[in-house]
């Protein structure tokens, strides 16, 4: 049978996604080059300034560093922090898929 | 045995509320409302009633105080008046929205500006759309039933109830009020289940953003959007005049006392001429209906009890017969008229019932209200309908319009 929402008020359990894919509302995608990104670079873990920036947490401290699309906004900010400037905001209308 | 007391109104409603046990009681004191607050107070101070009795600042806190303690599981209580119920009115939206069942008393009073601390029921008019069930009282026996029969209404469908009296007329004027005994109450009125259980076991977050879509959560179920959440409340709405009838019916069972569900109705039986409004100006109406019916007029008079939700299909039935109506009301819709009376004339569209009906603004900031120009305000209406006059009018009882 279909589940269906019996709340009578505003009440939702915490967790990913309980809002919707909030990675719809990105016009711009955050694309990493690995040629920069300090922790490939070294192959260690490192830096990762745009794991601790990412407001939405949504980037893997993890090499290589990888983002959740599905949740990712585009907000930029972990481009703007970023010290070797390896990650670039590209418009999703240019990106073809 | 009973246990009759020579009470004010707002005595009366702190013994209702003694004996419906809140858990929480949130009051800032304000006139007329001021001695309701003090006498529960008092209780707890005695270890009378075993509520934690929470003092605060501001009305709005009093309401965000009771949504809070009624969102974790307890019963709570809140009462006010004119300004204050306004300073509330941000809240009364999140309490209705919340579907919490808070019950406050409403002990009415004009609204300022200019200040008036004397009677009329604007302030509680005012707040008519914030999703509160709104009951009016017409004397002190009736403010104790209608406490504890709000608690059983808003338990039962999830809704704020407002328990409305007329401040001084009420809430200051003692009268023989029979005290149910706690056990008769316990029957009447289970312990409260919220519908949402917050703890720290099994963490929610309440009144999250809501989107105009329903949106899938993350167990992939199709979640209501706002305005579906909006329907579940106008249908709770809806489901209430039942529980509203049905509250009032096994109470009548209990104590031997019926004040009438949705209505309530005096002499309308045969009657012609039909007076109504809402609250102490409705049981002066009958006064008024005996003084008509020496006169020869057949006059009844019918009592709006419940204002929110409105008593559509029971007003369709009370004035099928009458052949002239007088609204009596202390408040009013500037730009517009009473807000009984578009209510009373918006049931009636579509129905057979053609009867004119006159608009009578009254008692407003305390004017008296005497019997006497009750009756001759009823007998102008009941004059023009036989003259044939079929015309709609908004009449300013005993105000100087010059």
């Amino acid at each position: 049978m279909e589940k269906t929402d019996t709340n009578i008020s505003g009440v939702c359990t915490p967790a990913p996604g309980e809002a919707g894919k909030t990675g719809e509302w990105r016009d711009t995608r955050p694309v990493i080059d690995p040629a920069k990104c300090i922790p490939e670079v070294k192959g260690k873990p490192a830096c990762f300034l745009c794991w601790l920036y990412c407001p939405e947490g949504v980037v893997t401290m993890t090499i290589p560093v990888t983002i959740d699309m599905d949740y990712c906004k585009g907000c930029g900010i972990c481009a703007e922090e970023c010290p070797p400037n390896a990650i670039q905001m590209v418009r999703e209308v240019d990106i073809d898929e | 045995m009973s246990d009759v007391r020579i009470i004010t109104g707002n005595e009366a409603a702190a013994l209702a509320v003694k004996r419906a046990e809140p858990g929480v009681i949130a009051a800032y004191p304000i006139t007329p409302q001021t001695r309701l607050a003090e006498v529960l107070s008092e209780y707890v101070e005695k270890g009378e009633l075993k509520a934690e009795y929470v003092r605060v600042e501001s009305e709005h806190s009093s309401m965000t105080v009771c949504i809070s303690a009624s969102t974790v599981g307890a019963r709570v209580f809140t009462a006010t008046s004119s300004n204050g119920l306004l300073y509330m009115h941000e809240q009364l939206h999140w309490a209705a929205g919340s579907r919490l069942p808070v019950v406050m008393c409403c002990v009415n009073r004009g609204v300022g500006a200019p200040w008036s601390i004397f009677n009329d029921q604007q302030d509680s008019f005012s707040q008519r759309d914030t999703g509160w069930i709104q009951l009016y009282c017409r004397d002190n026996q009736e403010i104790l039933d209608t406490v504890l029969q709000a608690y059983r209404i808003a338990e039962e469908v999830y809704l704020p109830v407002m328990v409305c009296y007329d401040g001084f007329v009420l809430s200051h004027t003692m009268m023989p009020v029979d005290v149910p005994d706690a056990g008769l109450v316990k029957k009447f009125l289970p312990p409260y289940r919220p519908h949402t259980i917050l703890s720290p076991e099994d963490p929610k977050t309440i009144n999250p953003v809501f989107f105009a879509s329903r949106r899938e959560n993350a167990d992939g179920v199709l979640c209501d959007g706002y305005m579906e959440m909006r329907y579940k409340m106008q249908a709770a709405f809806e489901r209430s005049r039942t529980v509203i009838n049905a509250a009032s019916d096994e109470w009548a069972k209990l104590s031997g006392r019926n004040h009438g569900g949705m209505i309530w109705e005096y002499m309308t039986e045969d009657a012609d001429l039909i007076l109504t409004g809402m609250g102490s100006i409705a049981t002066e109406a009958t006064l008024a209906a005996d003084a008509l019916r020496a006169e020869g007029i057949r006059a009844g008079v019918v009592g709006i009890r419940a204002f929110r939700p409105f008593p559509k299909e029971e007003v369709a039935q009370a004035f099928a017969k009458a052949s002239a109506i007088a609204v009596f009301e202390k408040c009013i819709s500037y730009g517009y008229e009473g807000g009984v009376c578009s209510d009373l004339k918006a049931a009636l569209y579509g129905t057979d019932i053609k009867a004119p009906i006159h608009n009578y603004i009254a008692g407003l900031g305390g004017r008296d209200v005497k019997t006497r120009e009750l009756v001759e305000a009823a007998r102008t209406t009941f004059e023009a309908a036989l003259a044939g006059d079929a015309g709609n009018k908004t009449i300013w009882l005993n105000c100087h319009t010059g």
